[in-house]
């Protein structure tokens, strides 16, 4: 279930005046099962990136292939691909609609026309996988608050057993322990459901305790793309383009400079906590 | 500037049918002193009451207990309302919520406008608006056309532009990238050290809550801390078990301390978290 694009170029309006090249040259291999952070600021691209992976938008030139298939293809099925890649929006919880919560993740396993039965088995392990509980099943979602919201929203994608997930901020507006929770969740569902992952966040912090792969959008293009360790190896270049580093790595960087023996590259706390500690001789 | 003598707020929550089926504390007994021309942060998990607790500031909620006493106006009392919204500009998450002109300048004017103030003097309040947002060059721009960053200090400008002595923000960098996340909070801290205003800012983001001068946490609609933020984010375990964090600077530091390197309490930036390990080795070597 593999996701390759090959020289994907995207242009909005072309042909008239606002003509303006939301991706250029974009290639990239997404293999199964990983867990990827997509990250760029405003304006950087992922956002397009991101509908090209489920066939919302189609190149204006190069191939996205799913499958081995080019989804721009006349004969392509976009209703398998959609079903098989899902996407859960920007503040998902905006796209509730149903009387209750249990209907609403009914939704998406409804219209891919299985029968009642496995439509509610479905919603419920889908519930049940995001940590849902039993007794709000048939409230209204709209009496929840936003990080059960959010839950719902993200238990209306996983029904429809998708291969792949992608995220787009999934944890904007969250408190932190929501934030945590939110990300613990998809953690949760990568490792247990087997499915690749992909993380849109602006949180650097967030994202590098999480992934196994980054990739940095900037104008359009793809400008890293490389396990976290090496991608905030680059922190200069990233901020530049408006990013920053996690935290900890600008900690590390000037204890090196200060001649402290250790290794500069951590990116998580824990990596940073064990670097120190060793430094001080208590680990 | 702004005080609170145990303002309580209760809502009644209805069924679809319009009957009644309890009773919500939103804020609960809540004393608050904000003196004039002080940073403060609002610290709280979602539905903690924060926004609630805003919301008084400018009289957009009457407290159904208790007094809100805005630059010696009391909010219950109608007579003041415009006044008291006048002097305290209210800020909210979305930006797109909030701009309303099709042209930056124009949106800036629409509050003094309103006030009635001659059209010589709004366009110079515009100017000195935008120029204290760093949008002034924007000023012609349709707003559909700036990053969220710039809509939100655009929406900063249009409070501004009408004097106001305090501005309550709610969150305004919920939405925002890093870098427009930046931008904001720099407009604020040079509206606040520069023009003198009192700010008050809701926040989840914890780093942006150090250079506050004082920090007010809430819980379950009670301010449960108050404090530096030096002396809030000492306590790591307690904000953890109220939903919230603390930088991941002091958290790096918290862990430290407690595997045994003997670092003060609430170190809040990374110079300091530097500083105090170069100490710490020199004193090990000497």
């Amino acid at each position: 279930m593999s996701l390759i694009l090959d020289h994907v170029n995207y242009i909005y309006d072309e042909d008239t005046a606002m003509a303006h090249a939301a991706l250029i040259d974009v290639n990239l291999q997404i293999p199964d099962g990983q867990f990827i952070g997509l990250i760029g600021h405003t304006g950087s691209g992922k956002s397009t990136l991101i509908q090209h992976l489920n066939g919302l938008e189609t190149p204006t030139s190069g191939s996205v292939y799913f499958n081995g298939k080019d989804i721009s293809d006349p004969d392509f099925n976009k209703k398998e691909l959609r079903s098989k890649v899902g996407l859960v929006f920007q503040y998902p919880e905006h796209q509730l609609f149903e009387a209750d919560c249990f209907k609403d993740v009914c939704f998406g396993p409804k219209n891919l026309g299985l029968p009642q039965k496995e439509v509610e088995l479905r919603a419920y392990e889908a519930l049940k996988m995001v940590g849902f509980d039993d007794e709000y099943f048939y409230q209204s979602p709209f009496e929840l608050s936003g990080g059960q919201k959010r839950r719902v929203a993200i238990a209306g994608v996983i029904a429809m057993k998708p291969d792949v997930l992608i995220l787009d901020e999934p944890t904007a507006g969250l408190d932190p322990k929501g934030r945590e929770d939110i990300l613990g969740l998809i953690k949760r569902l990568h490792d247990e459901m087997g499915i690749t992952v992909i993380l849109v966040s602006h949180s650097m912090d967030d994202v590098a305790d999480y992934v196994e792969r980054i990739i940095v959008m900037n104008k359009g293009r793809v400008a890293f793309d490389d396990i976290p360790v090496n991608v905030f190896a680059h922190y200069k270049e990233l901020e530049e383009i408006g990013l920053a580093a996690p935290q900890v790595t600008y900690v590390m960087q000037e204890l090196a400079k200060a001649g402290f023996p250790v290794d500069s590259k951590a990116t998580t706390m824990e990596q940073a906590k064990n670097e120190i500690l060793k430094a001080f001789g208590r680990c | 500037m702004i005080r609170t003598d145990n303002l309580v707020f209760e809502y009644i929550r209805r069924d679809e049918e319009g009957n009644v089926e309890g009773i919500t504390r939103a804020v609960d007994n809540v004393d608050l002193d904000v003196k004039p021309g002080q940073f403060i942060a609002i610290l709280g998990h979602n539905g903690s009451g924060k926004s609630t607790l805003a919301k008084h500031f400018n009289a957009l909620l009457y407290p159904t207990e208790g007094k809100v006493i805005v630059d010696g106006m009391d909010t219950s009392d109608g007579e003041y309302l415009w006044n008291i919204r006048q002097e305290a500009g209210m800020i909210f998450q979305n930006p797109d919520n909030q701009i309303i002109g099709q042209v930056v300048e124009e949106d800036v004017g629409f509050g003094p406008e309103n006030m009635g103030v001659p059209t010589n003097e709004i366009w110079e309040r515009v100017d000195e608006s935008l120029r204290a947002v760093g949008m002034l060059d924007f000023r012609k721009s349709s707003p559909n056309h700036l990053s969220g960053g710039q809509k939100q200090r655009v929406s900063i400008a249009g409070v501004i532009a009408m004097h106001p002595k305090c501005i309550i923000m709610d969150e305004p960098t919920a939405m925002l990238d890093p870098n427009g996340r930046k931008d904001v909070i720099r407009a604020a801290r040079a509206l606040n050290t520069v023009e003198g205003i009192t700010v008050i800012l809701i926040t989840h983001y914890m780093e942006e809550v150090i250079y506050a001068d004082k920090v007010f946490v809430m819980d379950k609609g009670r301010v449960t801390m108050e404090g530096t933020p030096r002396e809030i984010f000492s306590q790591v375990d307690k904000l953890k078990e109220l939903r919230l964090g603390v930088p991941q600077v002091t958290l790096l530091a918290h862990e430290l301390k407690k595997n045994g390197l003997p670092l003060p309490d609430g170190i809040l930036t990374r110079e300091e978290l530097v500083e105090e390990l170069k100490r710490i080795k020199n004193v090990a070597n000497t």
